[in-house]
């Protein structure tokens, strides 16, 4: 069933593979290159990674990119996990299905047109408070929370629904309060899922572009957006060291990720063997 | 009901306000932007102004659309390669497709120009070993290309997800009833995959038809997509009425385009799988 691939299937995956990988493999060869120019390879240098350090603007644009996706994360998986608790116990179909309507649009809806709607909303109430400098962190934070809810409510909503609807009950009825029984019963079935629901909205926070771009304001400004007024003229070779940086530490991440999930296979597979003997 | 579930349900109410506020009350702003004009009357005019628009649109959904099938037509055979392979090399393979993802669109759509320029990478190894320079940047090839590039790890992803899942005695069973290669792929593998093709359709189409950077950057100022328009007329024309009436038309067609997609693949409940 599961077999080796045949030589034809490793030349397709490897040509995909190339194609996929050949922007990524031309940003880290001139993030070490000597000279400033993207098309003449003048020798191996560190001199873009020493920039980089001294680079305040990008420095800042990173610290503010990563305040950003840890507080909208964080405050989305709150507010998803809790929204997911209720909706789970909706009974009345309509409004079950009105809610989970709501919450797809973002997620259907292009990026572009979620961008604009909210700046429309903020640049509205910004005039009636009559203050023009209202776009900004506050702004692209709620931008944020709000395209990050739909993916938390998405992943712990199954773990919900897989949970054994008396195991709270039977928790209740051997004293535990309501709360007590959600932290103690409920909460540890669906850690996994409230974890993925946070790891995928810190990533879609740290990249988002489109969304960013329309809520931003001048007094904060996210290494995306700082990518994209770069681009408008040249981008300096710095900011290839800079992603050079954060392919290897997500490619790190990814691997150490992969290597304890294979342990983990495993020891489950030598347990079944180990049962399976007996 | 009793009082604990009434608890249980009310922790669904800040995000029910949330929302409304952020998610509904923003699109009934595009649908009010569209029906008026700067001042604040009520005018027809920017939603019939679309009609100058009509090329762009229906340029963006082509191209938007060719470089879906593309995908699709690649990425079929990778997820089912990878469907089939050993653990460890799925594994493996899995985080080889994510990893582009995670890095920035902008800086790879960047470097992809810098392949593709006139004077880029191609071009000089081109003209070293003595072939002629080839014109790539600037085209609308290119611009597919860019969207394809970026968007692709979207379409491998359902594929894969939903080809593991697939029950292979069913495939092994048409074989031994004498069916060929052929025959199993068009009537076993082809059907059971549909819903990831379809949730695969959408997650290239949106954004492939509403991008407004790719085309920037690799098609040049030569043409623009309706991403482009749109994103004109709120970051330097200032005209948000005509802005949001094109994001509504947007929209609507993406609604349109989605609802033939369906039901070519079978409507099914859970509206395809998610990644």
């Amino acid at each position: 069933m599961k077999t080796k691939m045949t030589p034809l299937s490793k030349l397709y995956v490897a040509l995909i593979m190339i194609f996929l990988y050949a922007p990524i493999v031309v940003m880290i060869v001139f993030s070490f290159n000597s000279t400033a120019s993207t098309s003449v390879i003048g020798g191996f240098s560190l001199r873009w990674y020493k920039s980089l350090l001294h680079d305040e603007g990008t420095m800042q644009a990173l610290a503010n990119t990563l305040i950003l996706a840890v507080s909208s994360s964080l405050f989305a998986t709150v507010m998803g996990t809790a929204a997911a608790v209720g909706i789970n116990t909706f009974r009345n179909k309509r409004v079950k299905q009105l809610t989970m309507g709501v919450t797809n649009i973002p997620m259907m809806n292009p990026e572009i047109v979620t961008g604009i709607s909210m700046m429309l909303l903020f640049v509205f109430c910004a005039n009636l408070i009559g203050k023009s400098d209202a776009l900004g962190f506050g702004t692209m934070l709620i931008a944020h929370i709000t395209f990050n809810l739909p993916y938390v409510i998405l992943s712990v909503l199954p773990k919900l629904r897989q949970l054994d609807k008396y195991l709270p009950e039977a928790a209740m009825d051997l004293g535990c309060t309501p709360v007590q029984a959600f932290f103690k019963v409920i909460l540890p079935s669906i850690s996994t899922g409230i974890f993925s629901g946070l790891m995928m909205s810190f990533t879609l926070s740290l990249d988002d572009f489109v969304i960013s771009y329309f809520t931003q304001g001048p007094s904060f400004e996210t290494l995306p957006i700082r990518i994209f007024s770069m681009t408008k003229k040249r981008v300096t070779p710095d900011m290839y060291a800079l992603s050079t940086l954060i392919f290897i530490a997500i490619l790190v991440l990814l691997v150490l990720i992969n290597v304890a999930q294979a342990k983990g296979d495993k020891k489950m597979n030598n347990k079944l063997n180990k049962g399976g003997k007996k | 009901m009793n009082k604990k579930s009434l608890t249980a349900k009310l922790t669904a109410s800040p995000y029910m306000v949330w929302s409304a506020i952020f998610i509904v009350v923003p699109l009934i702003f595009v649908l009010v932007y569209s029906l008026t004009d700067s001042q604040g009357n009520f005018t027809l005019d920017y939603v019939l102004d679309i009609g100058k628009y009509k090329d762009v649109m229906l340029n963006s959904i082509w191209l938007g659309f060719i470089a879906t099938v593309i995908s699709l037509v690649i990425a079929y055979p990778l997820a089912y390669i990878m469907a089939r392979t050993t653990a460890n090399v799925q594994r493996t393979m899995m985080i080889l497709v994510m990893l582009p993802m995670w890095m920035n669109l902008l800086i790879r759509t960047y470097s992809m120009m810098i392949i593709m320029q006139d004077t880029g990478i191609i071009n000089t190894v081109l003209s070293n070993i003595g072939l002629p320079k080839i014109h790539m940047i600037n085209t609308e090839a290119a611009v597919v290309l860019g969207m394809v590039y970026n968007y692709i790890p979207y379409m491998i992803l359902p594929l894969y997800s939903i080809m593991s899942k697939m029950d292979h005695n069913l495939i092994e069973a048409a074989e031994d009833l004498g069916a060929n290669k052929f025959t199993v792929l068009k009537n076993v593998i082809l059907p059971l995959s549909l819903p990831g093709i379809a949730s695969g359709f959408t997650m290239v189409f949106v954004p492939s038809v509403s991008t407004f950077y790719i085309s920037k950057k690799l098609g040049g100022n030569t043409f623009s997509l309706i991403g482009d328009v749109i994103e004109m007329q709120f970051k330097s024309a200032n005209n948000y009425n005509l802005g949001a009436a094109l994001s509504l038309v947007l929209m609507v067609l993406i609604i349109i385009c989605m609802m033939v997609m369906n039901r070519f693949t079978g409507d099914d409940d859970d509206g395809g799988v998610l990644i």
